[in-house]
């Protein structure tokens, strides 16, 4: 057996998921989707901004979950990206006085930009040399944006303060309820859009990769570019989640996109299922609640409690969130026919 | 394309000219010639060692010969990458099967098909009309191929559970997906028992029939080779031992040395 066909024939990088198991049925998205849109109505101010939040970070889960479930590679460097995106929003807008809506699309271009651009070096590394090259990007991140050199805009290590917006049109809610509202509908145009991506034609191009590469370049598929593009997406996604999150914030200052946060995303995506969109939302309620309940169980011990919390997720469901949707299908499925 | 049409029918499809590859001081193919014609199944024996994984990876573009050249219908492919091979027309399946295992049976095939359709991201992610039409299109092709393959029990099934024999299926099914003209076949016959090895050979000859491609067989299984191919080619030690019909290869004295020693044994 040739080196080459050693390596065709080694196991993928990432147990992945079949691409049909990887969205909800219709039945279900309607109802998430209700409850979504209905929730907020009845809750307070302060539920609402946790909402978004979930929102925020699930959408930052799902990049990262294209990049890894999709097209099998890892990143631990995914707060670089989305701290690029939420300087750009708050710098466009208190800078340069242009409207919030206007800067998320600008920071989705311009992380897809600097995504694309990491991805060409990253092209020569793999599983975790791979992310060990991102971790370095999330190190180096908080303290570029700390340089005197770009401190005109960036405000240094102050940071700077956002202004929330209003409900446009003179809509009677709430600035928090408004963006939540505001965030929502992105997080379904881009889940969409993600779905529709990961069933097409290039999606396929990245699972191929992800499980084959040399098989995958026999079709015709063009590896390194493929790659390149799955890093771009991914980062064009986060950098519109941190748009979002620097407008929910209202601040932005360069110790809030540490490395932590990178970890953060990876731990949702672990905890949600790996490949498995859906689960990005679960992953991303797991990192925003989890520690406040540890929190609620002990003030002193709230990081151990955390952890024991995650040894259990891992422990009792390898795969996540998708595990536990897949078992309670089955067990729906069961009741029905009884 | 046009060119190709219009030549006389004995030019060859594929010719290697003198392909020597060299790692590092062992050589491991040294100056081996032959050509393909239309419609051929050519046989591409030897014994372990003897370089016909290393010419394969050449077809295939994975190694870079020394010297030589190797030519598609009278061009070049010693300039393309490899994942510009499968766009003039050379599909191939490899020695173990080389699936995506986490995919279905249709999504695999429906890989194949990433040569002959376009697309990009944004196109993708909004799923434009083009990209529904194309996708359309797409399916229509592969359920065609998985019905030919008698696969369609399992398209929906993902690949890592399927019996060797299926997963070998598929990949054909794959191959055939990009419309070869030249299939690259990586010895078929591995791993497979006495009557699944004639339903092979069965198989490929069908396919060469009705699909009109020309197949590059390289096999250790010498009953397969020497029961389908219309032309074979030895080779031992990295040189071209003998080339001819079945019959003539089998009877030649330097073949039957390298396999059996020498007569007098």
């Amino acid at each position: 057996m040739s080196a080459v066909e050693e390596i065709a024939s080694q196991a993928p990088a990432v147990e992945a998921v079949p691409k049909r198991a990887m969205t909800l049925s219709s039945g279900t998205t309607f109802v998430v989707v209700l409850l979504l849109l209905v929730v907020p109505l009845f809750v307070k101010n302060f539920i609402i901004f946790q909402m978004t939040m979930l929102l925020i970070y699930g959408l930052a889960v799902l990049a990262l979950n294209i990049l890894t479930g999709g097209s099998g590679q890892f990143s631990l460097g995914q707060s670089a990206f989305y701290a690029v995106g939420a300087y750009t929003s708050a710098i466009l807008m208190e800078q340069y006085n242009i409207n919030y809506a206007l800067t998320l699309p600008v920071a989705g271009v311009i992380c897809f930009g600097f995504g694309f651009l990491f991805g060409q070096p990253a092209l020569r590394l793999s599983g975790v040399y791979l992310a060990l090259a991102t971790f370095a990007l999330a190190t180096a991140m908080p303290q570029i944006l700390k340089l005197g050199f770009f401190e005109q805009w960036t405000g240094g290590v102050q940071g700077l303060v956002v202004t929330k917006p209003d409900a446009p049109f003179g809509l009677p809610m709430s600035q928090d309820m408004w963006l939540y509202y505001f965030t929502l509908a992105i997080t379904i145009a881009i889940y969409i859009f993600s779905v529709n991506l990961l069933r097409s034609r290039s999606g396929r191009a990245f699972m191929a990769i992800r499980d084959n590469e040399i098989a995958a370049s026999a079709m015709g598929i063009d590896v390194a570019t493929y790659k390149t593009l799955a890093f771009g997406v991914s980062a064009g996604i986060t950098g519109v989640a941190g748009g979002l999150g620097a407008i929910a914030v209202q601040f932005v200052a360069p110790d809030s996109y540490t490395i932590v946060l990178a970890i953060s995303l990876f731990l949702g995506m672990v905890v949600g299922g790996v490949g498995w969109l859906p689960g990005s939302f679960v992953g991303a309620a797991f990192i925003i609640f989890v520690p406040n309940i540890a929190e609620g169980i002990s003030k002193g011990l709230s990081g151990a409690v955390f952890g024991v919390l995650l040894f259990l997720v891992i422990f009792l469901v390898p795969h996540g969130s998708r595990q536990v949707a897949m078992v309670a299908q089955q067990l729906l499925g069961k009741l029905r026919k009884n | 394309m046009t060119q190709a049409q219009l030549a006389p029918t004995n030019d060859p499809l594929l010719a290697v000219r003198d392909v020597s590859v060299v790692f590092g001081g062992i050589v491991a193919l040294n100056g081996v010639s032959f050509d393909m014609q239309q419609g051929q199944i050519l046989g591409l024996i030897g014994p372990n060692g003897a370089g016909k994984t290393t010419l394969f990876n050449c077809l295939s573009r994975l190694y870079q010969p020394s010297a030589g050249d190797i030519l598609m219908e009278g061009c070049s492919i010693l300039t393309r990458p490899p994942h510009r091979i499968a766009e003039i027309g050379i599909g191939r399946t490899f020695q173990n099967v080389a699936l995506f295992p986490n995919l279905s049976v249709l999504d695999n095939v429906r890989v194949g098909t990433h040569a002959r359709t376009s697309s990009d991201i944004i196109s993708d992610s909004l799923r434009l009309a083009w990209i529904r039409r194309s996708e359309k299109s797409v399916n229509t092709k592969v359920h065609e191929i998985l019905a030919y393959l008698n696969l369609e029990e399992v398209a929906h099934k993902a690949v890592s559970g399927l019996p060797f024999g299926t997963q070998k299926r598929v990949e054909l099914a794959r191959a055939l997906a990009a419309d070869p003209k030249i299939l690259l076949l990586d010895e078929p016959a591995g791993g497979l028992n006495h009557e699944e090895v004639y339903v092979l050979g069965d198989l490929i000859r069908r396919i060469r029939d009705d699909r009109h491609v020309t197949v590059l067989l390289v096999e250790h299984h010498m009953g397969l080779v020497m029961s389908i191919a219309d032309h074979v080619v030895a080779l031992n030690f990295g040189r071209k031992l003998a080339e001819g019909t079945p019959a003539q290869v089998q009877a030649d004295p330097d073949v039957i040395k390298a396999y059996l020693g020498s007569k007098d044994q």
